[in-house]
């Protein structure tokens, strides 16, 4: 069992639901990303997303892109990431998704990329503009190497989708709350309920949803209906606000630690029924 | 049997495909599905060429630019004036038929991106005609160096979004239009300008721009009895020049020549020659050759033509150079500029500076050749928009 089929799945024995932070690597530098994931470990933060910096990220709001701008500006590369997710290991057994877009991938090398990946401890990647249409060169060789497939659903999926996608994913679904980019609109509790609902009819994948959720409240009253919440823009700009502060990674944690609180407590009785 | 392009998942040989977003991705299969239907029924084309001949004032002449040509001492030059469309630039040819598509689907709202402003202006136009409400996502920079073309897509009611990200350049303007669509993607049609985008925009805006080369087949034969010896256009996102190389495809007498943008030669950032100095990789939904770094990292483009200044090409233009049938070429600012200046004051055409990088092209090859053989040049667009540019690198003298 991978690392994130056995988190799930024991999260789901104690039933208790996944928080998953995303971060962008080498934001502000890959040292702290990598401090920033130990503290995220040590408050019982459950995943890891780690955004890999790109030039042109369509996907993304406005927070993401300026973290991916200062990456950039710091000269991180998906070849020091994986080093950087290599001598995390050395301490750290949470589970790590890579997330980012293709290009990146593809100039290093999708077979050298599936095999380096394996090697250092990832355990998922989801490639934004992978759509199962164009995944197959990507996942010849990620599949071959045990790593998780992570797919997206977005609100403008139908259900007919929904079956095609999930045939083929692994690990676990990501459904994005919103129709739009990251960490900019908020998303409305009952689609979030009726979308999961419909998702859950067809497939029985862990589920868990993000864009556009930053507070420990949203995270609470969305936690019932899903297997985990996803919040990335929230952390991003938390980091960017704290990064001169030398408390900065006690105040993310903190406030990781505050939001898995939330999720854990009172979720089978939900605010809004 | 001849083998179409592309194939059912938009992909041309190894480039092209549909690499998007999952939120965009029902859009895309929606589009092309409705895309495919309006292909086959004559009322919808017929109500096009409608438009195309009664509102943009088709066919556009092919000229034979004769001091031109006698001044070059070689091959004969003529110029398939797409400068003459309503609106100024080629660009009409393909708004036209993707908002007639629009309207079709029942989209009120349609978005777009641009460059030199051409693309801008000619979807500003459209959705005027057809009563739609329209955003235009354009780079500051490029909002600076082509003013003129903002103010008439303000004329024509549409909304301008200055964008400030990267270099403020195409780039920007095309990642932030595709941000707004997945925003709003249920009510809005995304009008992409060039061969570009993921399937099936490149394959739908060649449809499209091909009445460019059917018109000039039919003129050339009329005018000279043969096909020409050459075709010869600029490329950015390549969407004149694929609308001008497609009708002639399969007529391997025919050399189809590309000319992308050298700007200030051909070191990293300093131009927009994706084919001839870039990579293959994945940019805006489809794989081509990008201008990128050792990491994939998309780098900057320059062009002193706007509507240039970008880090792709069209993936069918990748195909064509990766097979051979067509062969692209470089033209620096300098020799852009030059180029606007001889048309200007040969024949008295001022061209668009993109288009200025075709011209230039055709008067190196022409000296070259004898004079029975035969240049066309799509002259993709006209010049007024570039006073200013052309204006200052003057007084920067």
């Amino acid at each position: 069992m991978g690392r994130i089929e056995g988190k799930f799945s024991s999260l789901k024995n104690k039933g208790e639901k996944a928080l998953i932070v995303y971060l962008t690597a080498g934001d502000p530098s890959l040292e702290h990303t990598k401090e920033i994931i130990l503290g995220l470990d040590a408050v019982g933060v459950d995943i890891l997303e780690i955004g890999i910096p790109f030039s042109d990220p369509t996907a993304d709001g406005p927070i993401i892109q300026a973290a991916f701008q200062r990456a950039l500006k710091n000269s991180v590369t998906l070849s020091d990431i994986l080093d950087m997710i290599e001598s995390l290991r050395a301490v750290s057994e949470i589970p790590i998704v890579l997330f980012g877009y293709y290009n990146p991938i593809f100039i290093y090398g999708n077979e050298r990329f599936a095999k380096r990946a394996q090697e250092v401890g990832v355990d998922g990647i989801l490639v934004v503009d992978l759509p199962p249409e164009g995944s197959a060169e990507l996942r010849q060789y990620t599949d071959r190497s045990g790593i998780d497939f992570i797919s997206l659903i977005a609100p403008t999926t139908s259900s007919q989708r929904i079956r095609k996608i999930s045939k083929h994913a692994t690990g676990f679904l990501y459904y994005i709350s919103i129709t739009g980019v990251t960490g900019t609109a908020r998303p409305r509790v009952a689609d979030i309920k009726s979308d999961a609902e419909r998702i859950r009819k067809i497939t029985p994948l862990p589920l868990a949803v993000g864009f556009g959720i930053s507070t420990p409240q949203q995270a609470r009253e969305i936690a019932p209906y899903v297997d985990g919440i996803v919040i990335g823009s929230a952390f991003v700009r938390m980091i960017e606000e704290n990064r001169d502060r030398t408390d900065m990674i006690h105040t993310v944690s903190d406030y990781a630690g505050k939001i898995k609180k939330s999720i854990i407590s009172n979720f089978s009785e939900p605010s809004q029924c | 049997m001849r083998k179409t392009f592309p194939d059912k998942n938009g992909h041309f040989g190894i480039f092209g495909g549909r690499y998007a977003a999952e939120t965009l991705m029902p859009a895309l299969i929606e589009l092309e599905e409705a895309y495919l239907g309006v292909r086959r029924d004559s009322e919808f084309q017929e109500e096009l060429t409608r438009y195309l001949r009664e509102y943009s004032g088709r066919e556009t002449p092919l000229y034979y630019a004769r001091r031109l040509t006698e001044k070059l001492g070689g091959a004969k030059i003529y110029l398939k004036r797409e400068d003459l469309n309503h609106t100024g630039a080629h660009k009409i040819n393909n708004t036209l038929g993707q908002a007639l598509l629009a309207r079709r689907m029942g989209k009120k709202r349609v978005i777009a991106e641009t460059g030199a402003g051409q693309h801008g202006v000619a979807t500003a136009t459209v959705a005027a005609l057809f009563g739609m409400e329209c955003q235009i996502f354009m780079g500051e920079e490029d909002i600076k160096r082509q003013s003129p073309n903002v103010l008439r897509m303000n004329i024509l009611g549409a909304e301008v979004v200055p964008i400030s990200s990267g270099t403020a350049t195409l780039k920007d303007a095309m990642n932030e239009a595709m941000r707004q669509w997945v925003t709003s993607v249920r009510d809005t049609f995304y009008i992409i300008g060039s061969t570009a985008g993921p399937h099936p925009y490149p394959m739908m805006v060649r449809d499209f721009q091909s009445v460019i080369g059917r018109e000039t087949k039919r003129q050339i034969l009329k005018r000279e009895g043969r096909l020409p010896d050459f075709l010869v256009a600029c490329v950015g996102g390549g969407s004149n020049a694929m609308g001008l190389f497609y009708p002639f495809k399969h007529d391997r007498e025919v050399a189809m020549i590309g000319v992308e943008a050298a700007g200030k030669g051909l070191n990293p950032g300093m131009h927009a020659a994706s084919i001839a100095a870039g990579e293959v990789g994945v940019l805006h939904g489809n794989k081509t050759y990008l201008l990128q770094d050792e990491n994939g990292q998309v780098r900057d483009a320059h062009s002193i033509a706007p509507g240039l200044d970008y880090p792709g090409v069209g993936p069918e233009h990748a195909y064509f150079h990766e097979t051979g049938r067509a062969e692209y070429v470089t033209i620096d600012d300098q020799g852009a500029v030059n180029a606007f200046l001889c048309l200007a004051r040969y024949e008295g055409i001022v061209p668009a500076l993109e288009s200025a990088h075709a011209v230039a092209y055709a008067m190196q090859l022409a000296p070259s050749q004898d004079k029975e053989k035969i240049i066309v040049v799509n002259l993709s667009g006209r010049g007024d928009k570039d006073a200013g540019i052309i204006a200052e690198r003057m007084e920067g003298r």
